[in-house]
């Protein structure tokens, strides 16, 4: 069946094919396996975890002397596959692939904002998450059954600590910058903090040092319609067949609400009906919006693990960057030595400039040097993802100056 | 150039307290003017006007003051520049002083600018004041071409003495001969190399002469370290007299 209601969303969007010049082209998902029995990785929750392999990606060419690494850190539902188009997408049955190139294809590539001709640009699938790296959904080897929610619980700081492991067998000493958005900027974030000396530049997109209260209730109902679902069978879904679909549809739903803003929504919708529209006793899809968002969660079920998004959603909840300083921010910005940048977008109403605003003042009193900017947007959240042209402009500026007098 | 110019005989004003200063001015200004009308009579305010339209086409001039705040600065310091623009100053400090630098700026295309040449800058409105920013964390902070166009200059001017250390601030004297002459003759708001604008788009929107600040300073206690004026395209220290003869003022404050 197709989806009229991608209409306004898919209209002009184009992509650059692989053989285009400004495509990092075809690329392949690598897998390395970070921890085994011999050397398990220790979770910040206390229990351990083997083995973990870990997804990741990587575009362009390292420096012989190996100071052209930027690391980007995916947001909620993303993965390592950050650009160009994934020439594995059938095989690894993710069809979902052959229709889009990865998510920051518009950022990242030769000539673009990241340009690829210049750095040397890495991603890995955060722990926890299902798109290569060990989540709820590998096997666990002490029952030789899917992890479900017997999985341990993930922190930001875990998957942190799981990059530094992947740069340590890349060989990365020192990063010339991370950057992410939305908790993948909170990644950013703990990268400055955990490991100050690893690298020069750190970019935060749409984020903040923590989730605001109102981000704390949204996740809450989204969990809530995954722990509900009937099918959900205590996270022991994998051999049922089904999973816990529609939850995971609802709560697809209304996070991505909280990924637009009011005026955004109005102008993309507006109030427009659909044709034809009624059915399911008056209560099916009736405006535009209702089956935008009916394809945003039926398109997220296909290629998303609910257990996955209950574990990250919880880590997304649980982050707070105060806790270097033992909850005071700025006491916690001193351990940072990273330039850093901070991004806010004006109609974000899930992680707002008031709260990037904040943390870039917290650096402010430590005697940090910092860059923030709050860009106008209608977009909502989404513009970190979506304003590529705004923040691409940024992104660069910010890579490619060392300073004056540096 | 920090020299001051020797002050042709013919336009010295009498020194010492002479009764109210603003009167004498007003004689100063009518006596500049005697001569010159005498000699060229009309063609004087027609010169006038012309030199206005062309000076009003161009942006303000570099800002001068650059030069002196660079002389000033010491190596290594921390410097804060409110309203800080494209990052001109900064950038020089960071490039000749090494000084911890930080800017705050509104306007989103020069913040961008800013972020292009390295610069670290906040976006953000003066007019909300430094809120966050704890008491002496700058050695200096300095508030260029700015105070005049801010909703609530006097917030702001004792937020940066409480923030900085030393406070480095300029602005246009309104007070300046050639803007009351353009009052006084014209009957017209003043529009001058430095103040290319009309009433109506002018982001001027507090206008205060040099006597003002002064007032104020002494005041709140704020003692005035040094200064320079700029006058014609000239640089040099400030005199006691000069709400006149100053187009511009650069101060140093310490609370």
């Amino acid at each position: 069946m197709e989806f009229r209601a991608e209409s306004p969303m898919s209209s002009p969007r184009k992509y650059d094919p692989p053989d285009s010049p400004t495509s990092v082209g075809w690329t392949r998902p690598q897998v390395v396996r970070l921890a085994d029995a011999r050397r398990p990785f220790r979770l910040e929750c206390g229990r351990t975890l083997a083995p973990i392999d870990v997804e990741y990606e990587t575009y362009g060419r390292l420096s012989p002397r190996g100071d052209n690494a930027v690391l980007i850190l995916h947001a909620l539902s993303g993965d390592a596959h950050v650009a160009g188009w994934d020439a594995t997408a059938e095989a690894a049955g993710r069809p979902w692939r052959l229709r889009k190139p990865g998510w920051w294809n518009g950022m990242v590539g030769p000539g673009k904002a990241i340009d690829t001709r210049r750095w040397w640009v890495v991603c890995s699938n955060v722990l926890g998450s299902c798109y290569g790296t060990t989540g709820p959904a590998s096997i666990d080897p002490a029952t030789g059954r899917p992890y479900g929610c017997r999985f341990p619980p993930v922190t930001v700081g875990d998957w942190v600590r799981l990059q530094a492991r992947l740069m340590d067998h890349l060989g990365i000493r020192r990063l010339h910058a991370v950057i992410g958005g939305s908790i993948g900027g909170q990644q950013a974030m703990e990268w400055a903090l955990r490991y100050p000396r690893r690298l020069d530049n750190c970019i935060v997109l749409a984020s903040g040092a923590r989730l605001s209260v109102q981000g704390l209730a949204f996740n809450m109902v989204g969990r809530h319609a995954i722990l509900n679902d009937p099918l959900y069978a205590g996270g022991d879904y994998y051999q049922n067949g089904r999973g816990p679909d529609v939850g995971l549809a609802v709560a697809r739903m209304l996070a991505h609400i909280t990924y637009l803003s009011e005026p955004g929504m109005h102008r993309k919708f507006g109030r427009r009906r659909n044709a034809g529209a009624g059915g399911e006793g008056g209560f099916g899809p009736e405006y535009e919006v209702e089956s935008y968002l009916a394809h945003q969660g039926r398109s997220f079920v296909e290629r998303f693990d609910a257990n996955s998004y209950l574990y990250i959603s919880r880590a997304m909840d649980a982050y707070d960057a105060a806790r270097w300083g033992r909850g005071d921010l700025v006491v916690a910005c001193h351990r940072i030595r990273a330039r850093t940048m901070i991004v806010s977008f004006s109609s974000d109403w899930l992680y707002p400039p008031r709260q990037s605003r904040e943390l870039a003042l917290a650096l402010c009193r430590a005697g940090r040097e910092v860059t923030y900017v709050d860009l106008p947007s209608d977009v909502g959240h989404d513009a970190f993802l979506v304003e590529t042209e705004k923040v691409g402009r940024l992104v660069q500026a910010f890579l490619e100056s060392g300073g004056p007098g540096r | 150039m920090s020299r001051a110019p020797r002050r042709p005989a013919s336009l010295a004003r009498p020194r010492g307290q002479v009764g109210c200063p603003a009167c004498a001015e007003v004689e100063e200004i009518l006596r500049r003017l005697d001569p010159a009308l005498r000699v060229e009579g009309a063609d004087l305010m027609a010169r006038y006007r012309r030199a206005l339209r062309k000076v009003s086409a161009r942006a303000p001039a570099e800002r001068w003051q650059d030069r002196l705040i660079v002389r000033k600065i010491r190596p290594g310091a921390s410097v804060l520049d409110l309203g800080c623009g494209a990052g001109d100053l900064l950038a020089e400090l960071m490039c000749r002083r090494r000084v911890r630098a930080q800017g705050i700026e509104l306007d989103p295309e020069e913040v961008v600018r800013c972020v292009e040449r390295g610069v670290p800058v906040l976006q953000g409105d003066l007019d909300h004041g430094l809120q966050g920013f704890p008491d002496r964390s700058f050695d200096y902070v300095v508030l260029e071409e700015t105070l005049q166009t801010l909703h609530r200059p006097l917030t702001v001017l004792s937020e940066m003495l409480r923030v900085g250390r030393e406070g480095i601030v300029s602005f246009p004297n309104f007070a300046w001969w050639k803007v009351r002459l353009s009052l006084m003759i014209e009957g017209r708001m003043p529009e001058t190399e430095r103040l290319p604008y009309r009433w109506y788009d002018t982001p001027n929107i507090h206008l205060f002469t040099l006597r003002d600040f002064l007032d104020w300073a002494e005041r709140e206690r704020v003692r005035i370290l040094g200064g320079y004026a700029y006058e014609s395209g000239r640089v040099r220290p400030l005199r006691e007299d000069d709400n006149l003869d100053a187009e511009e003022a650069l101060l140093f404050l310490r609370r």
